[in-house]
Formats: C-alpha cells, sequence, structure tokens
C-alpha cells in the first residue's frame, strides 16, 4: 500500500498542479471559452454531453477493435506465408511497404468512394495502418527461432506445420504482442482519421465526426471532452494490450519477466534463483 | 580390418569414411576424416577449437550431408538418435515436462505414453519436482540436465553430444559426468561426445579419438579400459592419470604437425 503511494502519488499530483494551473490561467486571463475552456468546464461538458458523446466512443472504439482483430489474424497470417519462402517474401513484402508508407489520409477518400458501407470503410482505414506492424514483428519473430532447436526438429523429422507449431509460433510470440501493442494505438488513430475523412458525409457518428460538428457549432468544450474521451480510450487500450502481454509472456520471457534486486514491472517478485536452481516461488507450493 | 558385409553384430553404428566437409564460405572442416563408433562405446572426439568435431557430430546425427566420402549409419530408424547441444537449447516458453516431451510429441506417441514416458526420464535424471518449473528459473546444469532428459526421451541408440558441460563449472561438471556414465550403463546407450577437455575425455571415455587442427582428421586413438563405475577415487587414480597423460601427448602430436596432411 505503502509502495503504491509512493508510486502514484507524483504522478497524480504533477497531474493536479498541471490542471489546477491551466484552469488559473483561463480565469486570471479572462479566455473565452470558445477559444479554451478551463478543465472544470471541460468535466461538466463531459458530463453534460455524456448521452451524446457516450455511443460516439462507443462507435469509435468498435471500428477500432474490428480493424485491430482484423490486423492481429491478418497480419500474424501473411507473416506465416512470408517466411514459407524467400521468393514469396520479395514478392509480397514491398505492398505491404506501400500500404505502409502511404499516408491514410491519401487514401482514405478512395476507399470512402469504392466501398458503400461507410463503417466497413472506416474500418478498412483503421486496419490499413493497424496491419503492418503486426506483420513485419511477427515475419521477424518466425524468422528468430533458436537454430538449434530448428536442427533439433530436423532430427526427428518433424514436419513444416509441427515446426510452425512448436518452434516458430512461441518464438514469434514476444514480437507478436509488441506489434499487437503499437497497432494498437494506430488502428484508433486509423478510425479517428477516416471519420474525420469521410466527414459529416456518411451516417458515422463516432467522436471523430463530434469534434467536427462541435467545431463547426464552436462547442468547444465538448470538443475538449471528446479529445479527453479519445485520450483516454488510447491509453486504456495500451495498457489493456501491455496486461495481454505480459500475462502471456510472464512466465519465460525476459521482457515479462522481474529480475532479483530490481523491481518486476506488476505484480509480485517472481523469478528469484537460489543455490539449486529452483525460484523461491516455486519452493512455495 | 577389411570391412565386414552384412548385418553382423561387429558392423559399426556409424561409419565415416574419407569425409570431406567443406562450408560454403570456403572453410574445410574436415579432410579425410575415417573413423567407426562401435556399438555400446563411450567415444570421446577431443581436439583444439575449430577442429571440426561439431561438424563431424551433425554428419553422424545426419543434420549435415558430407561435401566429399560417405557416412553410414546402422540404426533401426533413423530417429533412434538423441542430440544434446553445447548450450541446453529447451524451449523457453514451456516447462520441464513439456520440453522432455517434445521428441515423444514430435513421433506421434498416445498422449499418456507421452506423459508416462517423460515422467520416467525426469526422474531418472533428478528431475522430478521440476516437471512445472521452466527453463529460465533453473540452474545451467539443471538445465542441462533436462537436455539430456529430452534426448533420451524416445530411448535413442545412439546419443551424441557437442561440449555439453563445457559451460559449466567443475562441481557440476563431475557430477554429470557421473550421472551420463550411469546412464550409459543402465540403458546400453551407445554415447559419441565432443570435448577439448583431456580430462573429462580421459575420465569419460571408453576410447579417445585425437582430432588435428583444422581441417580435422584423426590424428590417433587411444583405448581407455579402466572399469567402469568410475567413483570419484577414479580421478586420482594412476590408470587415470597414465591416460590423461598419453592423451596429452597424441594431442601436443597432433597440433604440432596438425597443418600438414
Amino acid at each position: 500500500m505503502r509502495r503504491l503511494l509512493a508510486h502514484a502519488l507524483p504522478p497524480a499530483a504533477v497531474v493536479v498542479l498541471v490542471l489546477a494551473a491551466w484552469e488559473a490561467v483561463v480565469r486570471l486571463r479572462h479566455i473565452p471559452e470558445y477559444l479554451l475552456p478551463g478543465p472544470l468546464r471541460i468535466a461538466a461538458a463531459l458530463r453534460e454531453d455524456w448521452p451524446i458523446l457516450f455511443p460516439s466512443l462507443l462507435r469509435t472504439l468498435t471500428v477500432t477493435a474490428e480493424a485491430l482483430l482484423a490486423a492481429a489474424v491478418l497480419g500474424a497470417a501473411l507473416a506465416v506465408l512470408l517466411v514459407q519462402a524467400k521468393w514469396i517474401e520479395r514478392s509480397l513484402f514491398p505492398f505491404a511497404v506501400i500500404l505502409q508508407v502511404t499516408p491514410l489520409v491519401a487514401i482514405a477518400p478512395l476507399l470512402l468512394i469504392w466501398v458503400k458501407d461507410v463503417d466497413l470503410a472506416l474500418g478498412l482505414c483503421a486496419f490499413l495502418v493497424a496491419f503492418f506492424p503486426v506483420a513485419s514483428n511477427t515475419a521477424l519473430g518466425l524468422q528468430s527461432a533458436d537454430h538449434n532447436l530448428l536442427d533439433l526438429m530436423r532430427l526427428y523429422g518433424a514436419s513444416r506445420w509441427k515446426i510452425l507449431r512448436y518452434i516458430r509460433l512461441p518464438s514469434a510470440l514476444p514480437y507478436f504482442l509488441g506489434g499487437l501493442r503499437i497497432s494498437g494505438g494506430l488502428a484508433l488513430v486509423g478510425a479517428v482519421v477516416a471519420e474525420l475523412v469521410a466527414g459529416t458525409g456518411g451516417t458515422a457518428s463516432g467522436l471523430a465526426y463530434r469534434i467536427l460538428e462541435a467545431g463547426y457549432t464552436l462547442a468547444i468544450p465538448r470538443m475538449f471532452a471528446a479529445l479527453v474521451l479519445l485520450g483516454a480510450a488510447g491509453v486504456l487500450l495500451y495498457a489493456a494490450l501491455s496486461g495481454v502481454s505480459y500475462l502471456a509472456l510472464r512466465r519465460w520471457h525476459e521482457s515479462a519477466v522481474g529480475r532479483e534486486g530490481t523491481r518486476p514491472r506488476t505484480g509480485s517478485p517472481r523469478g528469484v534463483v537460489d543455490k539449486e536452481g529452483l525460484t523461491s516461488e516455486l519452493s512455495g507450493h | 580390418m577389411p570391412p565386414a558385409p552384412g548385418p553382423e553384430p561387429t558392423v559399426p553404428i556409424v561409419r565415416l569414411r574419407q569425409v570431406t566437409q567443406r562450408y560454403a564460405n570456403g572453410t574445410e572442416a574436415l579432410a579425410g576424416l575415417d573413423l567407426d563408433v562401435a556399438e555400446g562405446e563411450l567415444l570421446a572426439l577431443l581436439g583444439p577449437s575449430g577442429c571440426g568435431k561439431s561438424t563431424a557430430l551433425r554428419l553422424m546425427a545426419g543434420l549435415l550431408a558430407p561435401t566429399a566420402g560417405t557416412v553410414e549409419r546402422h540404426l533401426p530408424d533413423p530417429h533412434a538418435v538423441g542430440f544434446v547441444f553445447q548450450e541446453p537449447t529447451l524451449l523457453p516458453w514451456a516447462t520441464v515436462e513439456a520440453n522432455v516431451a517434445l521428441p515423444l510429441k514430435l513421433l506421434g506417441l498416445p498422449r499418456p505414453e507421452i506423459r508416462r514416458r517423460a515422467a520416467e526420464r525426469l526422474e531418472s535424471l533428478g528431475l522430478g519436482g521440476f516437471a512445472r518449473a521452466y527453463p529460465r528459473e533453473l540452474s545451467g546444469g539443471m538445465r542441462m540436465r533436462v537436455s539430456i532428459a529430452r534426448a533420451l526421451a524416445a530411448r535413442p541408440r545412439l546419443l551424441l553430444l557437442d561440449e555439453p558441460f563445457a559451460a559449466l563449472d567443475e562441481i557440476t561438471r563431475w557430477r554429470l559426468n557421473d550421472e551420463l556414465l550411469g546412464l550409459w550403463r543402465s540403458e546400453g546407450l551407445t554415447v559419441v561426445f565432443v570435448t577439448h577437455s583431456v580430462y573429462e575425455s580421459a575420465y569419460l571415455a571408453t576410447r579417445i579419438a585425437v582430432l588435428t587442427a583444422r581441417p580435422g582428421r584423426i590424428a590417433g586413438e587411444i583405448a581407455v579400459d579402466a572399469p567402469v563405475p568410475r567413483g570419484p577415487d577414479h580421478r586420482g587414480s594412476e590408470a587415470y592419470l597414465r591416460t590423461c597423460r598419453a592423451v596429452s601427448a597424441r594431442l601436443a602430436e597432433a597440433l604440432g604437425n596438425g597443418g600438414t596432411p
């Protein structure tokens, strides 16, 4: 409890101070709320406009989640395909790179013309930006499998499929999860950017649409409230994906295991090795 | 010795004839290596670093095909080989039990059989209490034990070890030496292990093949006839010291004229 307090207190204090300073400046300099509302005004807007903003948040999050899920599945699948043969990698990878380096704002209008269903078009945009980190990271992971382990598989005459299942996929898991963490944020950005491009033309009513709408009607506090929600959603998404990564890797991967003498990332100290080579955690069982 | 035709009991389990191994980068690891591995022996391949000992072992395992020469293997099936690498080379994401069970899974054994055999193996290497541990939670010596348990899980006829104890401390190494001798006796294994330690080869082997520096050839062979339950006392015995001296002399000779074939 004490440690938690020591951990959480400084950042919390900084946040409170910054917000207080912001409020003070807005009040003392009489800055009109259509230029810069204070934190209290934004909080009020958040409360008042919750019935409008919350459904919009859900919509944006739905598009983000769908895009991220598709990126995870298809990205990993493409990575598996890429590492099957050098010629496949050489012929397909450039397409992935081209898709990645072309700015989304430039492709989004085309996609919105081509795809009738606006929701699908938005999801597609978000998917396009979220796809690459998963695919390229996973491909790297699949190729990073220990060569001796691959030799061992050959010794027992293991098929390509068994090598993939027992060696390559588990080796790639930390890389895949790392890519997914990047893709999470990108999918959210993609969903928002696509909706901004779609503008008021469609039936879309995600958070980006609320921001545009608030801009047109000079409802600046509501605009800020929507921004706050977007920021919070991004942070939560990142935290959730980090949590998934930690849970999947905590028993074996260096990135998730605490060391003796240093504080583990989360949870209780583990992986403390004694002379017999058993961890204290195990001997406790 | 003329090559004996037909499956007589004297047929070596592995026979290398005039084996040359050249890698793509031009390195010649072996040049004209002749070596027989007899059923039931404990053969040490001793030589300086980079003399192609590991290459010879990989040829015996069937992981490499020789550039020239022949490698014959007389095994009941091609998978009856266990291989222990220099590093433990375990699956870090799998428990000790799952690591040992891997070869059995690959060979497609039924699940209860896999579980039974893995447990048996863990027990025989003193790993019984560690089945649910992960490799990173174990010490170096324990990890190497898991690696040996995995190599033996599918009950191989031939066990190949590539400097398995080089990275371990001496106390652990000695203990594992004795365990390896015990397993060799109790399982009726044929063992080939690579080492650069004169003392280890003299303690463990029933026969020592000394290799020249790169490209490797056999510089000489020394039979070790000390009786096999070799306890700690053996390390101080006259017979052991005599073997060490003989092996050292042969190794010095091999290094002296190793460059010229």
